[in-house]
């Protein structure tokens, strides 16, 4: 019965939660799932962003990439917003390691705990790692 | 595949995207425009350079939905509506007027 009345609505709403934990450069997993995450968007499904360990640096204001001949996509983080992707998650554990905090950070995001960002992981339909 | 504009060889992809982005002029755009059969008019300037000023600030070509949206903001609902962005593009708005501007396809964009 509520299969069919979700097919009815257009589909299921699952809850996808991206999981970023690399550096920006030197491999392609940021870029890469940025772009997956502005695919998903098209997908009207609930998405999450999840920043831990060096993926927190992916977000970090004042990205200067001609050193490394790469291109500086941090600023696409800030189009997320007008995708409807609003829900994004950072480690706290993480950014105080690498002696960051909100305020080093380009977009608005929630600060959580190690323990809390398990829980959020937990509620998630689907969990995607890069 | 290239292009030929004021005696300037424009080296495009094989859908006919601009290879380096910094080859764009108002001219080229003329150009890309004819071999998508648009005529250019002021309303389709005002889409190419919204565009442009998205993909400065944000370094992506949006999507279509994303882009209505952006323009509805900007330049007001009577123009942020598909009907409208299709009247112009009728191959798709994002596709053709991203190619007019010199950006690359939309990502997510078949």
């Amino acid at each position: 019965m509520s299969d069919d009345m979700d097919f009815e609505e257009g589909g299921a709403v699952k809850k996808f939660m991206f999981v970023n934990r690399k550096a920006p450069y030197g491999t392609i997993y940021a870029l890469e799932g940025l772009e997956v995450v502005l695919i998903s968007a098209a997908f009207d499904q609930d998405v999450s962003l999840a920043f831990l360990d060096d993926g927190v640096f992916q977000l970090v204001k004042g990205q200067k990439t001609d050193g490394v001949e790469m291109k500086n996509f941090s600023p696409t983080y800030r189009a997320l917003e007008g995708y409807d992707i609003e829900k994004l998650y950072v480690e706290r554990e993480s950014l105080e390691a690498r002696g960051l905090s909100e305020e080093d950070l380009l977009v608005d995001v929630q600060v959580m705990s190690a323990a809390e960002m398990g829980d959020m992981m937990a509620q998630q339909d689907v969990v995607i790692s890069f | 595949m290239a292009l030929e504009v004021n005696g300037t060889t424009i080296e495009t992809d094989e859908e006919g995207f601009l290879v380096n982005l910094s080859d764009w002029n108002p001219d080229v755009a003329a150009e890309l425009a004819k071999g998508e059969s648009i005529e250019m008019t002021d309303q389709h300037w005002e889409v190419i350079n919204f565009l442009r000023e998205y993909y400065d600030e944000y370094q992506i070509a949006p999507a279509v939905r994303v882009l209505t949206k952006a323009i509805g903001k900007k330049l007001g609902p009577d123009k942020g509506n598909s009907k409208y962005l299709y009247d112009l593009f009728p191959y798709g708005p994002g596709k053709q007027a991203c190619k007019i501007d010199g950006l690359p396809k939309p990502t997510g964009c078949i």
